[in-house]
C-alpha cells in the first residue's frame, strides 16, 4: 500500500507561466475552450480564470494594484486539493467517485452520470462538467502515471518547483521548513490545509500563502456538506410534523362537526 | 463573507426547477390524498382518488426531468445499481441525492398503485392488466398503499431542500430552514393542484372547503418559515439585492401567498387563489435555484 501523495505549492515562487496548466491539458487530453478560439477575460492577465471540468489545473493571477506602480501580483497554482474527508466522495451517489491507494480522490468517468451534486458539494469550486464527457470532471493527481511510478504532468512541467510532488509526510516537513525560512526574512507566510488535525482533516494538496485565504479564492473553513443534514433534516421533520396535524385537525373537526349533528359516538372519531 | 462563496454553480436550472415544483405538488397531494383517504368520509374520495393521480404522473414527470437532466441520462441507474456490480444496491443514507433517488422511486412506485387503485374503483381501466393490478390494491391494502405514498410524498416534497443545504453553495448551504420552506410549499401547491382538478372527478363543495382551508393555513406556515429562512441566512441576504429578491417578495410573498390568503379570508372562488399558489410555488424554486446558480466563485474572489 503506498503512502499518501500529494501537492505542497509554494506561491512565493510561481511566476505564473502557466506550464503546468498545459501540460495537465495535454497529458489528460482535455478538449480545448470554445472551440480553440482564444477569448480574452478582459479584466486580467489571467484568461482561463477558473477550474472546471477541461482546466484540471489553473494558475490563478491575484493582481493587487492599488495605482500605477504601487501594488503586487501574487500568483498561485490551484487544483483539487484531494480533501482527506472529501465533500464530492460524501455526495457522489453513484459511487463514481472513489478514494485511491495514494489517498488521492479520482473521478470514474465511467461511472460518472453527470448529476453534478459534487460540483455544488466541493467548497473550493474545483469540479465542473467536461462537455466531451458529459460527466464532472477534477485533477486526478494523474492516477494512470502515478500507478507507473511517474510525478504528475504539473509538477513535472513547473519551471521553479512551485508545485511540488512527493508523500505528505515528507511535503510537509519541507513546507514548515519553508514557512519558517520566509518568516526570517520578515514575510507573512502561512500554510493552508496543512494541518492533519485542521479542516476537512487536511488537503492533498496544500499550499503556502503570503495573503489571506480569501485573496487567493480559498474558503478560511472548508467544510464537508453534510454538516447540515441534521439541522435541515429536523427542521423538515418539524415542518412536515406541524402540516401533517393540520391536515389531520382539518378532517377530526369536520368529523366532529358530523357527529354533533348526527349525534355519533366517540368511537367514530 | 461566507465561506459558501468559494464554491462552483452545478448548473440546475430549468429542470431541476421544474422537478422541485412538480415533485413538491406530487409529494403534497399524495400525503392530503393519503389523509383523507384514512381519516375522510365517502364524499371525500374523488379528492383522494385525484391527489393520488397527481402524485402518480407527478412522480413520473419527476423522473424523466430529473433523467433529461443528467449528463449521461442512459446512466440514470448508476444512482440505484453499483454500475460494476449489478445488481448491488447504490445507496448512501448521508447523501440526500442518493436516498432522493430511492425516495423517488419508491414514491412512484405506491403512487402509481394507489392511483391505479383509485381508478379500478372509477372503473376506468380498460387495459385488462392494469384492471388487475388496479383492482387488487382495495380495502385495506389500498389504505396501507396510499399510506405509504402519503409519507414518501412529503419526504419527496422536503428532501429537495435538504439536498440543497447539503452542499456548499450559497444561500443554500447557509440556512437549514429550505426543507422545511419546500415542504409548507409543496403541500399549499398540493392543496391548490386539487381544488383545481378534483372537481372534475365530482369532488363536493365541502371537501374543496376543507382543502381551501387546510392551504390558509399551509400557506400560513410557508410564510413563517421563509421569514425563519431569510433570517437565518444572515448577510447572505444581500443576494437577494437585484432581480431575484424582486422576484421572491412580489412573486413568492405577494402573489403566491398574501395574494391568495386575502382571496380566502375573502371566500371569493376558491380556484384564482389555487393558480395564485401555484405561481408563488414556482417562483419560490425558481428564485432559490437561481439566486445562488448566478454565484460564481472566481467573480467573487476577483471582487466582481
Amino acid at each position: 500500500m503506498p503512502e499518501p501523495m500529494g501537492f505542497f505549492t509554494d506561491t512565493t515562487v510561481c511566476i505564473g507561466c502557466k506550464a503546468c496548466e498545459v501540460a495537465c491539458k495535454e497529458w489528460n487530453q482535455l478538449p480545448a475552450e470554445n472551440g480553440g478560439v482564444g477569448e480574452l477575460s478582459g479584466d486580467s492577465y489571467d484568461n482561463t480564470r477558473k477550474l472546471d471540468g477541461i482546466h484540471w489545473r489553473h494558475v490563478r493571477f491575484i493582481e493587487q494594484f492599488k495605482a500605477p506602480y504601487d501594488g503586487r501580483w501574487l500568483m498561485m497554482s490551484d487544483v483539487c486539493k484531494h480533501c482527506v474527508q472529501a465533500g464530492c466522495l460524501e455526495v457522489c451517489p453513484t459511487g463514481a467517485i472513489i478514494r485511491t491507494d495514494f489517498d488521492t480522490v479520482v473521478i470514474q468517468s465511467d461511472v460518472c452520470n453527470g448529476c453534478r451534486a459534487c460540483i455544488a458539494a466541493c467548497p473550493f469550486g474545483v469540479i465542473d462538467v467536461n462537455p466531451v464527457s458529459g460527466t464532472a470532471q477534477k485533477c486526478t493527481l494523474c492516477y494512470d502515471r502515478l500507478k507507473v511510478g511517474l510525478e504528475p504532468a504539473c509538477s513535472k512541467a513547473c519551471p521553479t518547483d512551485s508545485i511540488q510532488f512527493g508523500s505528505i509526510a515528507e511535503l510537509r516537513t519541507r513546507a514548515h521548513k519553508r514557512v519558517d525560512q520566509l518568516k526570517a526574512q520578515g514575510v507573512k507566510a502561512e500554510l493552508y490545509g496543512a494541518d492533519p488535525d485542521g479542516a476537512l482533516g487536511g488537503l492533498n494538496s496544500f499550499y503556502l500563502l503570503i495573503d489571506e485565504p480569501e485573496v487567493y479564492g480559498l474558503p478560511r473553513h472548508p467544510q464537508l456538506p453534510s454538516r447540515n443534514l441534521t439541522k435541515s433534516a429536523t427542521f423538515s421533520a418539524a415542518s412536515a410534523a406541524v402540516l401533517g396535524v393540520l391536515a389531520l385537525v382539518g378532517l377530526r373537526k369536520r368529523r366532529m362537526d358530523e357527529q354533533s349533528r348526527g349525534g355519533g359516538g366517540a368511537g367514530n372519531v | 463573507m461566507s465561506d459558501t462563496f468559494f464554491s462552483a454553480a452545478p448548473h440546475w436550472a430549468w429542470f431541476i426547477i421544474l422537478y422541485f415544483f412538480v415533485g413538491g405538488i406530487a409529494g403534497g397531494a399524495s400525503l392530503l390524498a393519503a389523509v383523507a383517504d384514512w381519516f375522510g368520509g365517502p364524499e371525500d374520495r374523488p379528492v383522494v382518488r385525484t391527489g393520488y393521480n397527481v402524485a402518480a404522473v407527478g412522480a413520473i414527470l419527476s423522473g424523466a426531468l430529473l433523467t433529461i437532466d443528467l449528463g449521461r441520462p442512459l446512466r440514470f441507474w448508476h444512482m440505484l445499481f453499483q454500475s460494476a456490480n449489478f445488481p448491488t444496491i447504490m445507496f448512501k443514507g448521508w447523501s440526500p441525492i442518493s436516498f432522493g433517488a430511492w425516495g423517488l422511486l419508491l414514491f412512484g412506485l405506491f403512487s402509481v398503485l394507489a392511483a391505479l387503485g383509485g381508478m379500478a374503483e372509477e372503473g376506468r381501466l380498460s387495459n385488462p392488466a392494469l384492471r388487475a393490478v388496479g383492482g387488487a390494491v382495495r380495502g385495506g391494502l389500498a389504505k396501507l398503499v396510499g399510506g405509504v405514498a402519503g409519507l414518501l410524498g412529503v419526504f419527496i416534497a422536503g428532501y429537495t431542500g435538504i439536498l440543497l443545504a447539503v452542499t456548499n453553495r450559497p444561500v443554500w448551504a447557509d440556512s437549514p430552514w429550505l426543507g422545511a420552506l419546500f415542504i409548507a410549499s409543496g403541500m399549499s401547491t398540493g392543496a391548490a393542484a386539487l381544488i383545481l382538478l378534483a372537481p372534475r372527478r365530482g369532488a363536493t363543495e365541502q371537501s374543496l372547503a376543507r382543502l381551501s382551508a387546510f392551504d390558509t393555513r399551509a400557506l400560513v406556515v410557508e410564510l413563517l418559515v421563509l421569514v425563519l429562512f431569510l433570517a437565518s441566512l444572515g448577510s447572505v441576504n444581500r443576494v437577494w439585492v437585484g432581480f431575484w429578491g424582486l422576484v421572491l417578495l412580489v412573486g413568492v410573498v405577494g402573489l403566491g401567498i398574501l395574494a391568495p390568503l386575502r382571496l380566502h379570508m375573502q371566500r371569493r372562488p376558491l380556484a384564482s387563489a389555487a393558480k395564485l399558489v401555484l405561481l408563488g410555488g414556482f417562483l419560490l424554486r425558481l428564485a432559490t435555484i437561481f439566486v445562488s446558480e448566478g454565484i460564481e466563485h472566481y467573480r467573487v474572489t476577483a471582487g466582481m
